[in-house]
């Protein structure tokens, strides 16, 4: 258990890594749709016919003020369902994890294998929907072809938080809670939607020090528009800080459910 | 040469002993069984044995190795057929093999030589690219065998190998398994079969509450605790008196009563002579005689 269990990890997560990637891949059909239609009707929906009533949001056009968003959305949502859901899936029905630590692997290789599986499919997600927002010309070019690097370890963040909820629920539909009472917030409140400068001082001090989607969309949102600042030290810092902590956590508590 | 060494070996859940002190020793080459009614810790000693749950206390030697502190080296070396069938149900037939190889770190071509020549060994070899909800219950097991031996494990350890197959699968799968045991493979399992145990084990123990009652070949346990052969007959007053007349001792179980016996035929002639000729069966003894006899007959759970 020394420093966490991150000694127990080895080159094995990547096989784990790898069984996911096989098992996306079988599916594309499925899977590869929802990069390339989610922005469009996002788009379509909120920055077109919304946008149509908004004037801009501090001078930016309102398609460009939410594209970022969209792809934080995005890689919130495929990496943190991947490691609830699938992930809870693999391990209790599937019975995977078994199977797997039958083997030379680790629990922590398994575990470490699942996030880092999460974060890929954010990243894939990420990459996927660049060209589609290029076509309706809301973000900026070559800039933007940071989103698919920071991907990754926003991808990490929110897998780590998911599989912290899979090692401690008791069963697919409490899953549901943190779905609905932490995600679904996460989505409207974290400057997706509105600035969060528009909030109350002391919420926009709770937005960038505990939401993690809040500190993702303002990077995003630095990228797509090229423009930076020096905040967005403090927020690249805490994504990788905070994801570091989630996924010590998360090893932790998966070797108590599944070791006994 | 010893495969698996334990030495008191001890696992609590709580306060409840799982496996409460038990020593043994599997020899490189044979099969070595585990039999006990339900919650005896068969399944628990194996975990320990192939490093997926912690000893409480002891000593455990597997390969000469600690689990403890070697399980990765360990569990290179063993494969694993446990109770529940767990194919990967998001591959097809071979591929369950080919990435179950990458997880012992075996190279793609080798794992794909291995996994053809292991699906042919397991007779499944034109259900190759079949997906796995198309396969029977004998099939899956049969693919759950094959997948433990992709690594060419040493020590095979199986919970409950043949657990609801049909009779022809389970002759199949006793025939595969006699095979490895002459390639040089120590096979360690379970069952509730014990015709099973009988037919495929060298040395068993029964478990019982966690602790070992006794230890011994099928062949010398029978003749210990059960004798040669048993005479059964229907459980009437008739033959019970003709038997205490007799001063000669017996069970009941049931409408049956039975009498373990070195010359079943007399007995049995003296019951016939006595006029209890209801139901009168003489049989050889079994591995399950001496099992009932040893854990009783009270349902467990």
């Amino acid at each position: 258990m020394a420093y966490g269990g991150l000694t127990e990890i080895s080159r094995g997560s990547l096989a784990v890594w790898r069984r996911n990637l096989d098992a996306f891949i079988k599916t594309y059909k499925v899977n590869f749709i929802p990069p390339f239609v989610e922005p469009v009707l996002y788009l379509l929906a909120l920055g077109y016919g919304v946008g149509a009533l908004i004037q801009d949001v501090d001078g930016i056009p309102y398609p460009v003020f939410i594209a970022p968003a969209l792809v934080s959305i995005s890689v919130m949502y495929s990496s943190f369902f991947e490691c609830t859901y699938s992930s809870y899936v693999r391990m209790y029905y599937q019975k995977t994890f078994d199977a797997m630590i039958a083997t030379p692997l680790s629990i922590e290789d398994v575990i470490t294998g699942e996030i880092l599986w999460g974060a890929t499919r954010g990243t894939i997600y990420a990459a996927f929907m660049i060209p589609v927002l290029f076509l309706f010309g809301v973000i900026d070019m070559p800039t933007s072809l940071l989103l698919i690097p920071f991907a990754l370890p926003a991808g990490l963040l929110f897998s780590a938080i998911g599989i912290c909820f899979t090692a401690v629920t008791p069963g697919i539909d409490a899953l549901n809670y943190p779905a609905f009472l932490f995600i679904t917030p996460m989505f409207l409140f974290s400057g997706t939607f509105f600035p969060i400068g528009i909030l109350p001082q002391t919420l926009q001090y709770f937005a960038f020090g505990f939401l993690p989607l809040a500190n993702v969309v303002n990077v995003n949102r630095a990228i797509t528009m090229s423009e930076f600042s020096p905040m967005l030290i403090y927020n690249i810092f805490w994504v990788f800080l905070v994801a570091l902590l989630f996924f010590i956590i998360g090893l932790n508590l998966m070797k108590r459910r599944l070791v006994n | 040469m010893e495969i698996i060494a334990a030495h008191h070996l001890e696992k609590y859940f709580g306060t409840l002993a799982a496996v409460d002190g038990i020593s043994f020793s599997v020899q490189k080459g044979e099969i070595f069984c585990f039999l006990g009614p339900n919650g005896a810790g068969k399944t628990t000693a194996m975990k320990m044995i192939h490093c997926v749950s912690k000893r409480t206390r002891g000593d455990l030697l597997v390969f000469g190795m600690d689990p403890d502190t070697h399980s990765r080296m360990i569990k290179q070396r063993l494969g694993v057929v446990p109770q529940e069938n767990n194919p990967d149900p998001d591959f097809s037939v071979f591929q369950n093999l080919t990435i179950y190889a990458r997880y012992f770190g075996i190279p793609r071509e080798q794992a794909e030589e291995r996994a053809i020549g292991l699906l042919e060994f397991m007779q499944l070899s034109d259900k190759m690219d079949a997906p796995i909800e198309t396969l029977s219950g004998g099939m899956k097991r049969r693919l759950i065998i094959a997948r433990a031996l992709i690594n060419d494990p040493e020590l095979l350890i199986l919970d409950e190998p043949t657990i609801g197959l049909d009779p022809q699968a389970r002759h199949l799968i006793w025939e595969k398994l006699r095979h490895l045991k002459s390639l040089g493979c120590t096979l360690v399992m379970t069952t509730h079969y014990l015709d099973e145990a009988e037919r495929l084990c060298d040395r068993l123990v029964i478990m019982d509450s966690g602790k070992i009652l006794v230890e011994g070949s099928p062949a010398a346990l029978i003749r210990e605790y059960a004798g040669e052969e048993i005479v059964e007959a229907f459980s009437s007053q008739e033959v019970i008196s003709c038997l205490q007349s007799q001063d000669i001792g017996y069970d009941i179980f049931g409408d049956t009563i039975q009498v373990q016996a070195e010359d079943s035929r007399s007995i049995a002639h003296i019951l016939m002579q006595a006029g209890c000729s209801d139901r009168i069966t003489v049989r050889r003894a079994t591995l399950e005689d001496v099992f009932l006899k040893l854990t009783g007959r009270t349902l467990r759970e």
